[in-house]
């Protein structure tokens, strides 16, 4: 019990006892929803009887007053107002001013959303047109000084971006070209022309899945560190202190990353064909029972003059698109640690969505020059 | 927090002897003592890297120590189970050096948070007490539906301030209140704190550097110096011979304090 009540007079007086507290809030506003209000002219409270009272309490007693207001009833403290409830009265005023926060949600107005979607994907594309432009400026003005091309720190991106993604890579590529060759042999195997599993192999890995399934874990690995690391040294000041210290944070930041990934993604992209190759040839040797002399004769005539030549092209491309989004969106983040977890999804997403847009574009190309 | 309605609490809140923590070698604390009463305002000041953040921590139940105990309301955190230790911790409020906002969460979500966690409140009033406690430490409502990024310095500070309250804690911990403020918000805050600590009756341990909070809110000082911590009333304190207590409270920057130099 925190509430006692009796009505006299159309005199309501109240009691109050107990620990008006944090934790009793709902209690306490149940015994308080009860009390007779709108049939009192004058409400008497007397707070003696309460032990403690922390602010939850006082504004408790406040919500009371001004439900006792509302219902046209005086209320008044017998003995001394508590001290919590002069502290909420003094804080939150004594008028009925707005005491929610204004809504955060803005009202639904499709029009004026597309508009500003719009506005905004726009002012979002010149400003990537605008970083590759200074990326640009940056690589241009590196011819110039030999210094800026740092070297050790390009090794150290090739390690973090391609020696420690062997394994990882060497895996996949094997694992897809098991199943590239179980699922053909499968159907040839109808036809009688089990030999053309290796054609399958050999021609969908040199020329497509090896680089493109490379790229792809590349970026997820690659392009969320970049703009992670990227990110995080924003937030903490440290792209501004270079900049502050003359030092272009595109020539420490970005070159380096580029470059160690355009230089490592090609060298995956090697091991990653061999490994497929590789993986081709043992399934041909367990399942079809093909002699692994068979498997590569008719390796060597499936590869054209072009076909090795076709995948490795690609990945200098995708790397460079994997290494500009990576830190592009680092770049972006500002305020705070939450723009860093949103940013370094995007620029994972948006780096293998351009990779594998640009391999679309390859084969058009490709095709139109028949190789 | 039911342990509340208990039996009066001790007039001693924080009791802390022969405290001893080390990592690897390195000795931080060597039987620190510290008692910090009820109703008072504790500054703990220290050099860099005397361990001042650590004795907090220690003191806050995050990390248990090697030797010795800390009692808190007269209980030993280190004999509290699990549940005991969650319960302990709505009793005390704390307040972080940079913020340590929820950047993720709006000012008032940030103050419902430990709300939601320790208590059973209905919607408006869980909305209703968050504003009073944005609006207690100076905030004006608008800040209540603001991000952490996307307020100033001493914003963030009067935040942290209410989302310590939220629980009404008797017990308040500060850790470095003023730090990154200029002069005039850091006198704001320093009495926004004795305000508050007068009207909501709490006891405050604060750590700082500020040589005017020092001066201005605190009642006792405890300085943490070759691993142990020695304790005065203000004035006393700087009379202390140890060197380092004399170059902290006689250097340059105390002397219009205490009118020596």
């Amino acid at each position: 019990m925190y509430v006692e009540s009796a009505t006299q007079d159309g005199v309501l007086q109240v009691q109050l006892h107990g620990h008006w507290r944090g934790t009793a809030v709902r209690a306490i506003e149940a015994e308080l929803a009860a009390l007779p209000l709108e049939s009192a002219r004058e409400v008497q409270v007397r707070a003696q009887g309460v032990e403690s009272m922390d602010l939850a309490g006082g504004w408790l007693l406040r919500e009371l007053a001004q439900r006792a207001t509302a219902a046209g009833a005086a209320l008044r403290y017998v003995d001394a107002m508590p001290e919590p409830l002069r502290l909420v009265a003094k804080t939150l005023g004594e008028s009925d001013e707005p005491s929610i926060a204004p809504a955060v949600d803005e009202e639904f107005r499709p029009v004026s959303a597309l508009g500003r979607r719009v506005v905004d994907r726009w002012r979002g594309f010149v400003a990537g047109i605008a970083f590759i432009g200074e990326v640009t400026l940056s690589v241009l003005r590196a011819f110039t000084r030999p210094r800026a091309w740092r070297p050790a720190s390009i090794a150290r991106h090739v390690y973090d971006t391609g020696i420690t993604a062997v394994p990882i890579v060497a895996l996949i590529a094997f694992l897809i070209s098991v199943i590239i060759a179980y699922m053909g042999a499968q159907q040839l195997l109808k036809f009688g022309a089990d030999i053309f599993v290796v054609d399958l192999v050999t021609v969908g890995v040199l020329r497509e899945l090896g680089v493109l399934l490379t790229a792809i874990i590349v970026a997820g690995r690659s392009g969320s560190a970049f703009a992670a690391e990227i990110g995080a040294m924003r937030l903490n000041e440290e792209v501004d202190a270079l900049k502050a210290t003359g030092v272009d944070p595109i020539e420490v930041l970005v070159i380096p990353r580029a470059l160690g990934l355009i230089i490592a993604l090609p060298l995956l992209t090697v091991i990653s064909d061999a490994v497929g190759l590789a993986g081709g040839a043992l399934l041909c040797r367990w399942l079809l029972e093909m002699p692994f002399i068979q498997y590569f004769q008719r390796m060597d005539e499936a590869i054209g003059d072009m076909t090795f030549w076709v995948g490795i092209i690609k990945a200098p491309v995708f790397a460079l698109l994997i290494a500009i989004s990576g830190v592009y969106r680092g770049m972006q983040v500002r305020g705070s640690s939450r723009e860093l977890g949103r940013l370094t999804t995007v620029a994972v997403v948006q780096s293998i969505f351009l990779v594998i847009l640009a391999d679309a574009l390859f084969a058009v190309v490709f095709m139109e020059l028949d190789i | 927090m039911p342990a509340a309605t208990d039996a009066p609490p001790p007039a001693v809140l924080i009791e802390v002897r022969g405290l001893v923590n080390r990592f690897g070698s390195q000795v931080v604390h060597d039987g620190v003592e510290m008692a910090v009463n009820e109703g008072e305002v504790f500054g703990i000041v220290g050099g860099s890297g005397s361990g001042k953040s650590v004795l907090l921590r220690t003191i806050l139940g995050l990390q248990r120590p090697q030797a010795g105990e800390v009692r808190l309301y007269g209980r030993d955190l280190t004999q509290l189970s699990a549940a005991e230790l969650r319960q302990m911790k709505a009793r005390y409020g704390v307040t972080f050096q940079a913020g340590a906002l929820f950047s993720s969460l709006t000012v008032q979500q940030n103050v419902q948070l430990p709300m939601l966690e320790h208590l059973e409140l209905p919607p408006q009033a869980l909305d209703e007490l968050a504003l009073l406690k944005v609006r207690l430490v100076g905030l004006p409502v608008e800040a209540a539906a603001k991000y952490p990024a996307q307020l100033s310095g001493g914003m963030i500070k009067r935040a942290a301030l209410a989302r310590a309250l939220a629980l009404d804690p008797q017990l308040l911990f500060l850790d470095e209140p003023t730090s990154g403020l200029d002069p005039i918000s850091a006198a704001a805050f320093d009495d926004l704190l004795l305000g508050l600590q007068r009207e909501l009756k709490l006891t405050v341990v604060m750590i700082t550097h500020d040589l005017d909070t020092i001066f201005r809110t605190c009642n006792r000082v405890g300085v943490i110096v070759d691993r142990k911590m020695i304790t005065d009333s203000v004035p006393a304190i700087a009379s202390n011979p140890h060197p380092w207590i004399q170059a902290y409270f006689h250097g340059t920057r105390a002397a219009r304090f205490l009118g020596t130099s």
